[in-house]
């Protein structure tokens, strides 16, 4: 009996972090793959991890860390790239690193065990808290309510920000708003994800979409639906295969990647054989 | 001819560098002026002033004779700006040129997807509406970009060298609709194509930290000369050529 309820309560756990995981996917990860930010949030992701080990170091939840670390580095990227003083992509392989290096410092030099390192690595969703999930289901909530009320004025400025200050003078404004909550979104996502693997949860649903429609908000909601197939699958079979999480769900969302080229590629070659028939 | 706006004793630049100084003119209504002048002589600066899009160190621009409202001003920036493989339909950006009448949470109502679908009719844009940018030709962007700036009707019509990464076979197309559209509204442009915009435009500015206004479309080397303007007259096709000299 009691086995069934854990067995249920973690059913129910693991589908509400799927959930909240894909539409901060949908929504961050068009957002990143469209602006072509997905080196920026990969630094984002390994810097947050020093905010990890700090957070173990002073004995607080090191999600607040990791949420601090990334925030911090998602909006001082965003300050140092718009005053375009520096090369960004060198400044990201430095603040990738540099998060990583924090991060096991402060974990090494913390008294007693040590604690899953791995576990923030490749993500899982055993160790997921109703913390966690709380602050993802607001995270969510949050961008979806800032995305529904903003559309049309995010959508431009994400598209061309130079045309979008002739009719706003909040660019600016909206642009730190933007990538400061797309920083926590991914932060939040890396209990379940995993430092390496979020990456893929922000981009791979989004290109697939983008083979498909090339419209934005089609791809917001697309792309949400593909990433809780693909969770909820790489769940149920990391589940019964004893298999790591965070891996299997990349794995899962690749193949379902490569299965959606072969479509779009075959389309595409039926396209040209009904052109060729139609000129003929 | 009435006053649409005045530039009045304009200073403006970045950073410690002047760009415009003291520029002085009146803009009339329904002219067609090409500006001219050599390459950091400040003319994207002076559509940026004009644009509101930079404050001038000194003097103002008076919106007032002509009562021009910022909304009523159209801009197409230099083409290539916005990344054509972002993820947006064309019907969604001539939609964008919509957004000056409304606040940060505004919609698209049925009337503005109507204007849309008029102007992309008109500039032959529709059987692209739904299609991403990445799938259209230079000129069809182009169009994409003209329609954007003038979906919200403006009345003052501002173009960034809107010729610069076109084939010159969709040129003249597009300069024609250009003339049609100077029918309602006012129209500046900046081209380094003297020659060929000549055979279009009703005037002539050359800005070089100055601004000059010369009142016809015909202009000559001498002219320039006199004007202080640096820059080489190029023609093309049946324009009789001008033979260039090298001068202060």
């Amino acid at each position: 009996m009691m086995e069934n309820l854990f067995e249920y309560s973690f059913v129910v756990r693991s589908l509400l972090g799927a959930l909240f995981a894909s539409i901060t996917a949908g929504l961050a990860g068009t957002y990143i793959v469209s602006k072509r930010l997905v080196f920026l949030s990969g630094g984002v992701t390994h810097a947050s991890f020093g905010g990890i080990g700090l957070g173990y170091y002073l004995g607080m939840n090191p999600v607040v860390g990791a949420a601090v670390f990334g925030l911090g580095s998602a909006l001082g990227m965003e300050y140092m790239s718009a005053r375009g003083k520096m090369r960004e992509d060198s400044a990201i392989g430095i603040l990738w690193a540099l998060g990583m290096a924090v991060g096991i410092i402060f974990i090494y030099l913390t008294p007693g065990y040590a604690p899953n390192l791995m576990s923030y690595l490749f993500g899982s969703i055993l160790t997921v808290t109703d913390g966690d999930l709380i602050a993802l289901g607001i995270i969510s909530v949050v961008l979806i309510i800032y995305t529904a009320l903003f559309y049309r004025t995010l959508l431009y400025i994400s598209f061309d920000e130079n045309y979008a200050r002739t009719f706003t003078r909040h660019v600016d404004l909206f642009r730190y708003i933007s990538v400061g909550l797309t920083g926590l979104a991914i932060v939040l996502n890396i209990r379940m994800a995993g430092v390496i693997m979020i990456i893929a949860l922000l981009t791979i649903p989004a290109n697939i979409v983008m083979l498909f429609t090339r419209r934005y908000l089609r791809i917001i909601v697309l792309s949400t639906v593909v990433s809780f197939v693909g969770i909820s699958a790489g769940f149920a079979i990391s589940w019964f295969t004893n298999l790591p999480t965070g891996a299997t769900i990349v794995a899962v969302l690749v193949l379902f990647w490569l299965v959606a080229r072969a479509i779009r590629s075959l389309q595409k070659s039926s396209n040209i054989d009904k052109l060729k028939k139609t000129t003929i | 001819m009435s006053i649409l706006f005045t530039i009045d004793s304009v200073t403006a630049g970045y950073e410690e560098k002047i760009v415009l100084r003291d520029v002085t003119m009146a803009v009339e209504e329904n002219d067609f002026i090409g500006i001219i002048g050599p390459n950091g002589g400040g003319k994207t600066t002076l559509l940026k002033v004009i644009l509101g899009l930079l404050q001038p160190l000194s003097g103002r621009v008076d919106y007032s004779p002509g009562n021009l409202k910022m909304n009523q001003i159209g801009y197409m920036p230099q083409v290539a700006q916005g990344d054509t493989l972002f993820p947006v339909t064309v019907e969604d950006v001539v939609l964008s040129g919509m957004m000056h009448n409304k606040g940060a949470m505004g919609r698209m109502s049925r009337s503005e997807k109507k204007r849309a679908a008029e102007v992309m009719d008109e500039l032959g844009l529709t059987p692209m509406a739904h299609q991403a940018l990445n799938e259209l030709s230079g000129g069809q962007l182009q169009r994409v970009y003209l329609a954007r700036a003038v979906s919200g009707s403006p009345r003052l019509l501002l173009l960034d060298e809107p010729a610069t990464f076109v084939d010159s076979s969709f040129e003249a197309d597009f300069y024609e609709k250009l003339r049609m559209l100077n029918g309602r509204m006012t129209i500046m442009m900046v081209s380094h194509d003297v020659g060929t915009i000549s055979a279009w435009v009703k005037s002539f500015v050359c800005v070089s930290e100055k601004v000059f206004y010369h009142p016809h479309s015909k202009i000559t080397q001498e002219d320039l000369r006199m004007y202080g303007c640096p820059i080489q007259l190029v023609t093309h096709g049946d324009v009789p050529h001008v033979v260039l000299h090298k001068h202060e």
